[in-house]
């Protein structure tokens, strides 16, 4: 296998398509950007599927090709891990809409020769999901051992089990939800109004000039990144505390700790993520809402999911993911008859403690994944 | 694997292997380890958050969650047995608890410390004090006990409401003991029971 060009990291393929999308359109062709780690058994049977949150990509073990850190779910994936290349066959795809080699607003559109920009057709996740589908099926891999995700990736989990659940064994929702609340859908809204009054905007085509909206995405990410958070988090971490000074300036700089690490979250996202991409991934997770896809009742999300295990983990602290949220799926799965767990784990990190060093998560989604193999 | 507690060794010992069971109440899931030992499908609720994380890293379907709210989340009869050991004691509203057991399980294992044993009389008659046992093991201000009832209460709430004991055990530590006097002579009860 290892001599097999589709599989390793930095890969990609472009698939003819077309993609039949929830909006209408069809995309065709689709380009989608992915990495796998580990060999596919010969049954077939140890493929695990990792779905990235908003700004995730496809590095979720290997250095980013941009900022050079460490891949973003390293404390999950890796040897040793509940994630493991030596047990695993482990795939992890960049979104469609995405800008990190999947078919998005940055790419070109064939009919134009021009990036698509605000032209690219607006997506849901259940067309990410399909575009996943598209590129396991081009990889070979018919069932998945599990497919496991966070905040937006645990949406994609929700999807795949909805709409494939014949192709999913077991399914880790950490930190998210069934839907997108009016709240969630408003810190959103924000941050695409920051970006699109940016006058570097140009209504979405500003990749010719070079000069991106920087600014307005950068605010977009500022006020993105406090929902992540916690109040106690922010005040252990920060508090009331100046920042290389001793006296407030009494005017508009970064005087307090907490202002420069805001500040320097959003410089540092506009180098790895592309402004129209933000606006269209937002998008798709304002318009999930998994019941409303079945009738308004979630449990009949689930009804083909005898056979498929569930996980779902939520935290404390977490208050955009919140763990109401988890318990109306966990809920809606018991009255499907779906075999569940579902834990909140005690964090002061907020929504962003999925992706850092909790060890309760890191033994509940090992202990689940190893229940599923023994199986 | 340590020991099973008495009354969760009579239940295990009860359940058909290969039955659909849910532990309400389930700690940190050794009763459900057990029961899948012999095929059995068994799902847990457990309102502890340490406990349900060490279970679902057993690898065990438990939920984390409040018998007392979170059962009516299941559909009607989806269970050959429901179990609840030790936890009837410490629901807001037993009677509503098992209401809600009859009705996802075919059949319910209810276990319970004895209030009537005649150790706790003794406490409670001569000492003036509330009862610290092995079944009773914390004080007055820290229990989670807050329904306390002895076996002939229990007897007397399941023929009230129509429910029918197909089968009971009484346990002192870990001996059996007959049913002749038990409400005096037991530590704890367990109960199989059927509407």
């Amino acid at each position: 296998m290892s001599e097999d060009s589709r599989f390793g990291l930095a890969r990609s393929v472009t698939l003819p398509g077309p993609l039949a999308l929830d909006g209408g359109a069809r995309l065709s062709p689709v380009s989608i950007a992915y990495e796998t780690y580990g060999t596919l058994d010969a049954a077939g049977s140890n493929a695990v599927l990792i779905c990235h949150a908003l700004t995730g990509d496809q590095h979720v073990a290997s250095t980013h090709p941009i900022t050079g850190k460490p891949g973003w779910w390293t404390r999950m994936v890796g040897t040793g891990k509940p994630i493991d290349p030596a047990r695993h066959f482990i795939v992890c795809a960049n979104v469609l809409g995405s800008c990190l080699g999947s078919s998005g607003p940055a790419s070109v559109d064939p009919a134009t020769g021009t990036p698509y920009a605000m032209r690219f057709p607006v997506i849901t996740i259940r067309d990410m999901v399909r575009a996943q589908a598209m590129l396991l099926d081009h990889l070979g891999v018919r069932m998945l051992a599990a497919v496991v995700g966070g905040s937006m990736g645990g949406m994609q989990v929700l999807q795949w089990a909805a709409t494939y659940p014949e192709r999913v064994l077991s399914a880790v929702v950490i930190a998210s939800a069934a839907r997108h609340s009016a709240q969630n859908i408003a810190f959103h809204e924000v941050g695409r109004q920051a970006i699109m009054a940016d006058p570097r905007w140009r209504n979405g085509d500003y990749y010719a000039e070079g000069d991106p909206p920087a600014s307005g995405l950068a605010v977009a990410r500022m006020a993105a990144h406090i929902t992540y958070l916690s109040e106690a988090g922010l005040t252990e971490k920060f508090g009331r505390r100046l920042q290389a000074r001793d006296a407030k300036s009494f005017g508009f700089d970064a005087d307090f700790q907490i202002e420069s690490y805001l500040r320097h979250q959003g410089i540092s996202f506009v180098d790895r993520f592309d402004a129209n991409s933000y606006l269209y991934i937002t998008r798709a997770m304002d318009y999930f809402d998994l019941a409303e896809e079945h009738g308004g009742l979630l449990a009949n999300a689930f009804v083909g999911c005898k056979r498929t295990r569930f996980c779902l983990v939520s935290f404390d602290t977490d208050w955009l993911y919140p763990t109401t949220e988890s318990r109306a799926i966990v809920h809606a799965l018991n009255a499907a008859g779906a075999p569940v767990s579902f834990v909140e784990l005690s964090s002061p990190f907020g929504h962003d403690a999925f992706l850092l060093d909790v060890p309760e998560l890191n033994r509940v989604v090992d202990g689940f994944l190893r229940a599923g193999e023994k199986g | 694997m340590s020991e099973l507690r008495p009354d969760l060794a009579v239940i295990a010992d009860h359940v058909k292997p290969g039955s659909r069971v849910l532990d309400v109440g389930c700690g940190d899931g050794e009763l459900m380890a057990v029961l899948r030992a012999r095929g059995c499908d068994a799902r847990g609720i457990e309102i502890d958050r340490s406990n349900v994380s060490v279970a679902v890293g057993r690898g065990l379907s438990v939920i984390q969650g409040d018998a007392d709210t979170d059962l009516v989340n299941y559909p009607d009869k989806a269970f050959d047995y429901a179990i609840l050991s030790q936890t009837l004691q410490t629901a807001r509203a037993p009677d509503k608890v098992l209401e809600e057991l009859m009705r996802i399980g075919q059949r319910a294992f209810v276990s319970f410390p004895n209030f009537a044993y005649w150790r706790v009389r003794l406490s409670l008659a001569w000492g003036g004090r509330m009862p610290v046992t092995p079944a009773l093991p914390v004080s007055w201000y820290e229990t989670q006990n807050i329904h306390q009832l002895t076996i002939d209460d229990f007897r007397a709430f399941v023929r009230e409401r129509g429910i029918t004991v197909e089968q009971a055990w009484f346990l002192t530590g870990s001996r059996r003991r007959g049913a002749a006097a038990a409400n005096l002579r037991a530590e704890h009860a367990v109960f199989l029971v059927k509407r």
